[in-house]
């Protein structure tokens, strides 16, 4: 199962970066989410995958024992999904905003600064 | 002493909040410091006549071995004596001259803060702090030449004149750090000790060298002259001070102060005698061509320094004494002519030479101190200037095989340097007085009398050389020769070749004066070499430098967030290729992986499908959905492997983005191809690539063992100490509260801008 992560994790960054490097912002936007998403997988599968076995300590015990999963990695990665929806979300308004104001979403043409407009 | 030294400092740093009261009469007050200084400084006379030297230990930076270690002995006490005595006269003489000026506070700012840093300069023993105060004049004279900043000839010179300076002072720092290197002190005294082992380092050279492109940038030696001309852009008291007086004077300073250290060594001499020897003939004979007054005494005083570092390269007891002689004799005439060109450019407004005349008839006074500065200037008898003038013909006779040349070089840079003297002491005061500048009137006697004391204090040196002989003049050689040499300065010494020689350059730069008149057509030939000089070359080069400097930004500060982005990654792959493929062994633990059940295969072949629906489809409803099944596609994953608060997150989030992108997104343009096939192909390669190592890295990690004591921690202690069972939420809630308050704030200001950007669509439509 690693091995297949892997190959999706290396996809969703490769994919990821292509759509960055397109000119369209609808599409970099679209990349930061996918890389975003890559990079949360990393972090999640680095952290070592186990099935059925959430780290959530029983009614019995007051401590987690035996094996569980690593509970770190999936505190970090709840924190980045939630500040990446903070930056998706204003990137998102941002764009139709400036596509109100530019009528372009061509990054290329919109590098003059609001006098030349 | 340290506040002497620093005094000046605290005065600019004060002038600016109180600086508006003193812009009237009461800038006058401003020169008590200078005076205050000079008289103190001239209370260690005594003391050091009698060969006795003052230190004073402050600490700076103990632990770098850079302190305040001021050293006063013969050489430096000149210097402290021209710095605050020219210094004083050149206050009292701005007060008038930039009479209510806006910028009268700044300008006295920018003095005091030269003061102090030359003080400092000429008392460091420690040569870092030497360094210090070196930049700090340079600095300090950036702001003076650009003084009148609305100027833009005025800020050029003032750039290049930083520039050159600042270029020099960079080697001296690396000098002076080779030096301590070599001898592991920073001290001044301490190397003079050490002048066997420093001849004999393999340094020694590149140390000359360093040492030398200091002190050739900030004394204005050929070929790094041209700096000074321009400086004179500044207002005139500016150059009297720094650019005849002291600052350029620096280098010289540095020569003579490590002429003990360096000194007495074959490249040394040859060096300072072959580059004084240029500058000195070079400068003269350009004075001779110039029309402006100050044009005519920034070249001469560029070949008196010339002169200076020659004497110092000649290196012989006589040469070291007519060199500590020359400097004050130089300082006192010099600044003499500044300050009186001055006058004339502010009463008559003009500084062109062949235009000026008869001046005695309405500035009596003016014209008594140029003339006597003149006089001294050209050496006459009995003035300063032609005992200085006897002592460098003493020494060129006397040194060796090159006698002859040597001396003939002297006698042709004083024959130009007479003539410009005349040109700029003399010329303006008689002839004819043309009749626009009948109705002139002397200045306030606060602009005349500091170049009459000047003038007059070169004449009664030279009547009586006894007054500054033993308390003055012979502590410097000793300084500069560290030995206590003996000889008596005096006027007359007997019928000699020296007396021939002083004679033939009287007569010669007399002669010259009758016959050549300074004209335009005199000019024109002068410019006509202007292509191959020095400034040219330099200019050419930092054009070309700027030129070159604006192709690499273009290319890398490009504009486009996509160059940007491939620069990077480019950069980031070839370093994580070359780390990969160095010490890299693939291998799979395929013991320690998980089973492979098929709904796992299913979610993540919709993945796989879905990322490249995203990245291929030409419309962007599709990508979007698709980009909303790749994140449940996650959300399941997640699911598997036992993270049901991140599956929970995960859903709720991704919903929200899709709906989102939809609801918002719907009136964009349409999802247009931009790109051509060639960059989507030179992209999707990067991307592959980088994509490829990620994955190879994920695989590299995977084989190294996990440290789990944080998550140990956590899992013992989540319930024990904060009572969660979920230990997810508890380290997000509870052991990570602060984090998750912060998180939460970076998301209000996002929420924060989202609605203000909707708010504001909301009132331009309005508008409209």
């Amino acid at each position: 199962m690693e091995l297949l992560l892997v190959i999706i994790i290396g996809l969703l960054y490769a994919a990821g970066i292509y759509m960055m490097l397109r000119r369209s912002l609808v599409k970099l936007i679209i990349g930061l989410i996918l890389l975003g998403n890559g990079a949360n997988l990393l972090i999640f599968l680095l952290g070592r995958i186990v099935k059925g076995k959430p780290p959530i300590i029983d009614d019995a015990s007051y401590v987690l024992s035996e094996i569980y999963a690593d509970p770190v990695p999936q505190a970090l990665i709840l924190t980045a999904i939630v500040i990446s929806f903070g930056l998706q979300a204003f990137a998102i308004i941002l764009i139709k905003r400036a596509y109100k104001v530019v009528k372009t979403d061509d990054l290329d043409e919109m590098n003059a600064t609001d006098e030349d407009l | 002493m340290l506040l002497s030294v620093l005094s000046g400092f605290l005065l600019a740093a004060c002038l600016p909040l109180v600086g508006k009261l003193l812009k009237g009469k009461l800038s006058i007050l401003l020169s008590a410091l200078p005076v205050i200084l000079f008289v103190y400084f001239l209370s260690f006379i005594p003391g050091i006549a009698n060969g006795e030297s003052y230190h004073f230990n402050y600490n700076w930076v103990p632990q770098l071995g850079i302190n305040f270690d001021f050293h006063l002995d013969g050489l430096s006490l000149l210097f402290t004596l021209l710095i605050t005595g020219i210094g004083s006269l050149v206050f009292i003489y701005t007060s008038s001259y930039l009479k209510g000026h806006i910028y009268l506070d700044r300008f006295y700012g920018y003095l005091a803060m030269f003061m102090s840093s030359m003080l400092g300069l000429v008392l460091s023993d420690n040569i870092i702090t030497l360094f210090i105060f070196w930049e700090l004049t340079s600095i300090s004279s950036f702001f003076l030449i650009g003084f009148n900043n609305d100027n833009e000839s005025s800020r050029k010179s003032s750039l290049l004149a930083l520039g050159i300076t600042g270029f020099g002072g960079l080697f001296l720092l690396a000098g002076m750090i080779m030096l301590g290197f070599v001898t592991g002190s920073y001290s001044i005294v301490e190397l003079m000790e050490q002048t066997d082992l420093i001849h004999n380092h393999p340094y020694f050279v590149l140390i000359l060298v360093m040492v030398f492109m200091g002190a050739f940038t900030k004394s204005a030696q050929f070929p790094f002259h041209f700096w000074l001309p321009g400086a004179m852009k500044a207002p005139t008291p500016v150059s009297t001070y720094l650019h005849s007086a002291t600052m350029v004077k620096a280098g010289i300073y540095l020569l003579a102060r490590f002429t003990p250290v360096l000194g007495n060594h074959e490249y040394w001499n040859t060096t300072l005698i072959i580059v004084g020897g240029i500058t000195m003939l070079y400068a003269a004979i350009h004075a001779v061509f110039r029309l402006d007054l100050k044009g005519i005494l920034a070249y001469s005083t560029i070949s008196a320094l010339g002169v200076l570092v020659f004497l110092i390269g000649l290196g012989t007891d006589e040469a070291l004494l007519a060199a500590s002689v020359f400097i004050l004799v130089h300082a006192l005439y010099k600044a003499t002519l500044f300050l009186v060109t001055g006058i004339i450019d502010h009463e008559t407004g003009t500084r062109d030479v062949s235009q000026l005349s008869g001046l005695n008839k309405v500035m009596l006074p003016v014209g008594i101190a140029a003339i006597l500065a003149a006089i001294s200037n050209a050496g006459i008898p009995p003035s300063f200037g032609f005992l200085g003038k006897d002592l460098i013909y003493e020494a060129t006779l006397h040194y060796g095989n090159w006698a002859i040349v040597l001396t003939a070089a002297a006698v042709i840079t004083n024959i130009c340097l007479l003539f410009a003297g005349f040109l700029a002491g003399i010329k303006p005061f008689v002839g004819k007085l043309p009749q626009k500048y009948e109705k002139l009137h002397l200045p306030s006697p606060l602009m005349y009398v500091p170049p009459m004391i000047l003038a007059g204090l070169g004449i009664i040196f030279g009547i009586l050389p006894m007054i500054i002989d033993t308390p003055l003049i012979k502590p410097v050689a000793a300084a500069i020769l560290n030995t206590s040499p003996d000889f008596h300065l005096q006027l007359w010494h007997g019928w000699s070749v020296v007396l021939l020689l002083s004679t033939i350059t009287i007569g010669g730069g007399l002669g010259l004066y009758f016959i050549l008149k300074p004209s335009e057509g005199l000019l024109a030939k002068a410019t006509r070499f202007e292509p191959i000089s020095p400034m040219s070359i330099a200019l050419k080069f930092t054009g070309i430098f700027e030129s070159t400097a604006k192709g690499i930004t273009n290319v890398l500060q490009n504009g486009y967030l996509r160059y940007y982005v491939i620069s990077i990654l480019t950069f980031l792959s070839v370093l994580l290729a070359y780390k990969l493929f160095q010490g890299f062994d693939l291998y799979i633990n395929f013991g320690q992986l998980t089973d492979i059940t098929i709904y796992e295969v299913i979610v993540l072949g919709i993945m796989a499908v879905s990322i490249v629906f995203t990245v291929f489809t030409r419309s962007r409803l599709v990508a979007v959905a698709a980009m909303g099944i790749i994140g449940y596609s996650i959300c399941l994953i997640f699911l598997f492997y036992s993270a049901p608060d991140l599956a929970m997150t995960q859903f709720s989030i991704d919903t929200l983005t899709v709906i989102l992108f939809v609801l918002v997104l719907y009136n964009l343009p349409k999802y247009l191809k931009l790109s051509d096939t060639g960059s989507r192909v030179r992209d999707g390669m990067l991307a592959l690539i980088f994509g490829g190592l990620i994955s190879l890295l994920t695989l590299e990690v995977l084989n190294e063992p996990l440290e789990r004591e944080i998550s140990a921690y956590y899992a013992e202690n989540a319930y024990t100490l904060a009572k969660g069972k979920n230990v997810v939420n508890v380290i997000l809630v509870d052991f990570r509260g602060a984090d998750t308050m912060v998180e939460i704030i970076v998301l209000s200001i996002a929420a924060i801008g989202v609605f203000s950007l909707l708010k504001l669509r909301l009132k331009s439509i309005e508008k409209e």
